[in-house]
């Protein structure tokens, strides 16, 4: 044959033709991993299986935080079949306009995959709305979890939960959360958020392309369950939180409960208050913006942060300081000079009990003029700035001037004032004694929020020592608190010298400026009270308390805004929940009615 | 009787057995793509695509018989009378047959549906085979060329009336027919060109390559400017090639069909629209791709089953192999059409009359342009041609064709020593 070496051509140009294929088929096979990746991105549909949340009991089991069911309405765009549409949206509860807007956002999403089409819809509505489901294809119900209560109180403390933020999404390097997912966002809920939501769960299911489930990848060997948050027991004891919300109705301010010996915390109340279901739930949104914008600020917690001058309560710490300094004794007398600053009542040369029992002000005057002025230094100036660093670092050891660690957000530190504010205020070398003795009797720049009030009687009521105020006493099985909540932090002031202070608190309960109110008929109360000027408007009504005197079981501050003299409201409210907690019941009904009118000013 | 043992003694049964090869892995293929996980399902199920396409193996045995036990003689005496019928039905079947899935290239007996034009394959190959044996010297003479190329575009110019150009472009095969029996290799090496030029102006900015032909133009003149002629046939060269590249535009856009400009554009660049046009092209390279080495494993494949790659138990069959059997299984059946190829065509070179050796090499070059064109577009190599992998993909009507195609050479073959040299 002619041409015969062409035969080698086509058979060569067979071979070249293979050869190109099986390296391109190597390349994408083999050498390039994508494709697997993609395969199984493809195929691979994975269901999360959410872990139920914590639950939160009270300090006596009860239950407070528990998971309700909701319920998400999916759509598939693709099957969407609605012979009715107006029909389906007045069943769901939206409007025409939402319909479509959702339905153009599913179908942004995906076509063939299910997407979120209404969120949280109640038990109830979807008990209403299950029957007519059927006829809506295209339709599905997934189920959710959401935050129940089974009180309307504490939610100052409890906080909510809610979508996790993109901000917190970028945040999260574990990488735990998906979009959509719930977190923590405020109180107990968010800082305790890593014991409460649990371990999510995943299943792996194969999907074709149409999404149409088409069993368990590989078996479920990459399944996993979910594991459920822990439970957490709180010190709270929900009935007398209640009781303590029920008195505070109507006015603005704070209760503060502890147990002294462990710092638990007993009652933790702001007020105004708001139910914590309004921030759970489908209508969180437009309930968050009321509350936002409601002009009492209830959601402005004012025990972590309103901060304020402790007013007259602070002198049982200028007595103590001045004890453990050894500038005053129990039988240190002085004349109640009111050209020097202003006092109350018919008292003239009282000793350190009778000063604090009567409140007297010039008393406490000269033991801070004392303190401030030892004559280290020539300088009046340089001595009364080592005297005031002195000072505020007693002070500071009673758990003020620095948040003290609760295990909530956004906790407020309050203010003790250092040399170096003065320095910015008046110029240093600029301020003396005469400049700041405000300070003395609790005005001025000190500044303290309701939480450290009832630290400090708790410190009094311990007779020296605090144990961090906290609102969970046990996670899980564990039956403990956090570790920090199990140490001791002693004041700088030693435990002899706090006797004299205690007597004379149970004398002010007894028979000092005023306080009667306070007074309980087979319980020893020590108390003491306050009156905190104020430029806006009416003084706000401080006490803080504890009993009974000799085994204190429970220590409080109350804080009532511009309800003027601390011996009416914050006195009538702290008898009232000492009684309430230390007998289970109160059978003072007058009292009752009078904090409950709430007609302080007269 | 004794005929007949001589007749089996003499078959070709390297060529039976590779053809039962991929004929029993196709079959397995198949029912690897229709096979649920979720269903207990027998591969004899005659509700699946795997218990018909035994049904059409069944009977393209019978064929196989049928092909041996007519005389030999009889293929080359009726190729005419073959290819002549055959395109009666094509023109029947663009006027009365039934349109599936835009081509009007199928007509229906009962609950068969047959597609004329695979037929036509070994038609037109017989018919080539018998014209240029009975015509010496055809590739010197320009008349006897165009006879030849109106046999092969006749019921190619039909199937594209149908609306099925892959399968009319199958016809272009020939050409290595008759580069084997003398066709020059300068008009195929311009071809070759065109097509190449053709590709690089869908990668390429028409400028450039516009600039880069005057470039190579001025170079050829200048280094030898004396020769008017060559001047002459030089820039007449140039000015076919960048009429060639001005074209290009003008024929993606206007001449071809909407679906037949986004398989070039999915060629060029799948991940430009990967749900769109893309989409074959892409989820067909992320099955194969997801085989790896070994593959998932026999029915282990998911992207085949869940339906993401279009067509596959037809058109993209090739990407269950690449998907359940790996790098290794692809290659093992590259390597089995590539020792079919070259056994082809060398049962071709031993024939001794013309007519057999060209319908060899007609049967080879129509397997092979199949076999490049399908795994090709798998790979995104090629843009998307819708033509079956011989032997392997689903579909009674492909299976006979190709069965009868090769089965032809084999008869011829098994009585060559008959033949005497004309």
């Amino acid at each position: 044959m002619i041409y015969n070496n062409r035969k080698y051509v086509i058979r060569l140009t067979f071979i070249l033709i293979a050869g190109i294929y099986l390296a391109k088929l190597f390349a994408i096979q083999v050498l390039n991993e994508d494709y697997e990746a993609k395969a199984n991105s493809n195929i691979i549909d994975r269901e999360i299986r959410y872990p139920f949340r914590g639950l939160i009991y009270d300090r006596n089991g009860k239950l407070v935080v528990y998971n309700a069911p909701v319920y998400n309405l999916e759509v598939i765009p693709k099957d969407v079949q609605l012979k009715d549409t107006l029909a389906f949206c007045k069943i769901v509860g939206i409007t025409i306009e939402e319909f479509e807007e959702k339905m153009e956002k599913a179908k942004g999403y995906s076509y063939v995959k299910p997407s979120v089409f209404v969120k949280q819809i109640s038990n109830t509505t979807f008990a209403s709305m299950q029957d007519y489901l059927v006829d809506f294809p295209g339709f599905r119900v997934q189920a959710r979890t959401n935050r129940a209560y089974t009180y309307r109180n504490l939610s100052n403390a409890l906080g909510y939960i809610g979508e996790v933020s993109p901000y917190k999404l970028e945040q999260d390097t574990s990488n735990f959360y998906r979009q959509g997912d719930y977190i923590g966002i405020l109180g107990i809920e968010s800082k305790y958020e890593k014991q409460l939501r649990g371990k999510r769960g995943v299943k792996y299911k194969m999907v074709n392309v149409r999404g149409v489930e088409k069993g368990s990848y590989k078996d479920g060997t990459y399944d996993t369950l979910s594991i459920p948050g822990e439970n957490l027991q709180s010190t709270v004891d929900i009935s007398l939180q209640e009781y303590a919300e029920t008195l505070m109705m109507g006015k603005r301010g704070s209760v503060v409960a502890l147990e002294p010996k462990t710092g638990e915390i007993l009652t933790f109340v702001s007020a105004p208050f708001y139910d914590p279901n309004l921030l759970s739930g489908r209508d969180y949104g437009k309930n968050y913006a009321e509350l936002a914008a409601d002009t009492a600020k209830p959601l402005f917690d004012r025990p972590l942060m309103g901060a304020f001058p402790p007013g007259s309560i602070l002198k049982t710490v200028q007595a103590l300081i001045g004890l453990q300094e050894g500038i005053i004794t129990p039988y240190t007398r002085f004349r109640c000079d009111r050209s020097i600053i202003a006092c109350h009542g018919p008292h003239t040369h009282e000793d350190l009990q009778g000063a604090i029992e009567v409140s007297c002000n010039p008393y406490f005057w000269n033991v801070y003029k004392r303190m401030l002025n030892r004559g280290v230094s020539e300088n009046t100036f340089v001595d009364t700035e080592i005297g005031l660093e002195k000072w505020r670092n007693h002070v500071m050891s009673f758990g003020m001037g620095r948040p003290l660690g609760i295990d909530l957000p956004h906790e407020r530190g309050g203010y003790v004032p250092a040399a170096s504010l003065y320095d910015k205020i008046y110029g240093d070398n600029r301020w003396k004694f005469s400049t700041i003795y405000s300070n003395a009797i609790g005005q001025g720049e000190l500044q303290v929020v309701p939480l450290q009030m009832a630290n400090l009687a708790a410190i009094i009521a311990n007779r020296g020592y605090y144990i961090t105020p906290h609102l969970i006493k046990s996670i899980g099985e564990d039956g403990q608190p956090l570790e920090e909540y199990r140490t001791k932090n002693y004041t700088t002031v030693d435990k002899e010298h706090f006797d004299v202070v205690v007597d004379a608190m149970h004398q002010v309960v007894k028979r000092g400026t005023g306080s009667h109110r306070a007074k309980l008929k087979d319980i020893e109360v020590c108390g003491k009270t306050g009156t905190v000027q104020n430029s806006q408007g009416e003084d706000h009504s401080v006490f803080i308390a504890f009993a009974p005197k000799d085994d204190p079981q429970i220590a409080l501050a109350v804080y009532v805004e511009n309800a003027g003299q601390g011996a009416r409201a914050a006195a009538g409210i702290s008898g009232l929940m000492i009684e309430k907690y230390l007998k289970g019941c109160t059978d003072r009904p007058h009292m009752e009615e009078y904090i409950l009118e709430g007609d302080f000013i007269y | 009787m004794r005929e007949n043992n001589q007749l089996i003694n003499r078959l070709d049964w390297g060529t039976i057995t590779l053809y039962f090869l991929l004929v029993s892995l196709g079959w397995l293929n198949i029912f690897a793509v229709v096979y649920d996980v979720q269903a207990e399902q027998s591969i004899f199920d005659l509700s699946l695509n795997s218990g018909k396409q035994l049904i059409w193996i069944g009977t393209a045995a019978l064929l196989i018989t049928l092909i041996m036990l007519v005389d030999f003689r009889f293929y080359n005496s009726f190729a005419y009378f073959f290819y002549g019928g055959i395109i009666l039905i094509l023109i029947f079947v663009l006027l009365f047959g039934r349109e599936v899935a835009g081509s009007k290239s199928w007509f229906t007996i009962g609950a068969f549906r047959m597609q004329p034009s695979e037929f036509a394959k070994f038609a037109t190959a017989l018919a080539v085979a018998k014209y240029l044996s009975q015509n010496n010297r055809v590739f010197s003479n320009l008349k006897s060329q165009l006879t030849l190329f109106a046999i092969i575009g006749l019921p190619a110019i039909l199937i594209i009336l149908q609306g099925d150009t892959g399968t009319a472009m199958v016809y272009s095969a020939f050409v290595l027919v008759f580069y084997r029996e003398g066709f020059s290799p300068l008009l195929l090496g311009i071809g070759i060109a065109a097509a190449i030029l053709f590709v690089l102006t869908l990668y390429i900015s028409q400028v450039y390559l516009i600039i880069a032909v005057v470039v190579t133009a001025f170079l050829l003149i200048g280094i030898n400017t004396r020769k008017t002629k060559r001047i002459v046939t030089i820039s007449v060269a140039a000015a076919a090639v960048i009429s060639l590249i001005v074209s290009v535009d003008f024929v993606i856009n206007d001449v071809l069909k909407p679906h037949q400009q986004n398989r070039i554009k999915a060629l060029i660049n799948p991940n430009g629209d990967p749900l769109g046009y893309g989409w074959n092209v892409t989820q067909s390279k992320i099955a194969i791709g997801s085989g790896g080495m070994w593959g998932k494993g026999f029915l282990q494949g998911t992207q085949t089953k869940f339906d993401f790659v279009p067509a596959q138990s037809t058109d993209f069959i090739f990407c269950t192999i690449g998907e359940e059997h790996g790098w290794m299984g692809s290659a093992l059946l590259i390597v089995l059409f590539v020792l079919l190829l070259i056994r082809v065509t060398t049962i071709a070179e031993r024939q001794k009359s013309s007519f057999a050796r060209i319908y060899g090499y007609s049967v080879a070059a129509i397997l092979f342009f199949h076999f490049a064109v399908n795994i090709g577009m798998t790979i995104g190599l090629f843009p998307v041609i819708g033509i079956p992998l011989p032997f392997f993909s689903y579909g009674g009507s492909s299976l006979w064709a190709f069965t009868v195609l090769l089965f032809i050479l084999l008869k011829l073959d098994a009585h060559r020593m008959q033949v005497l040299t004309r």
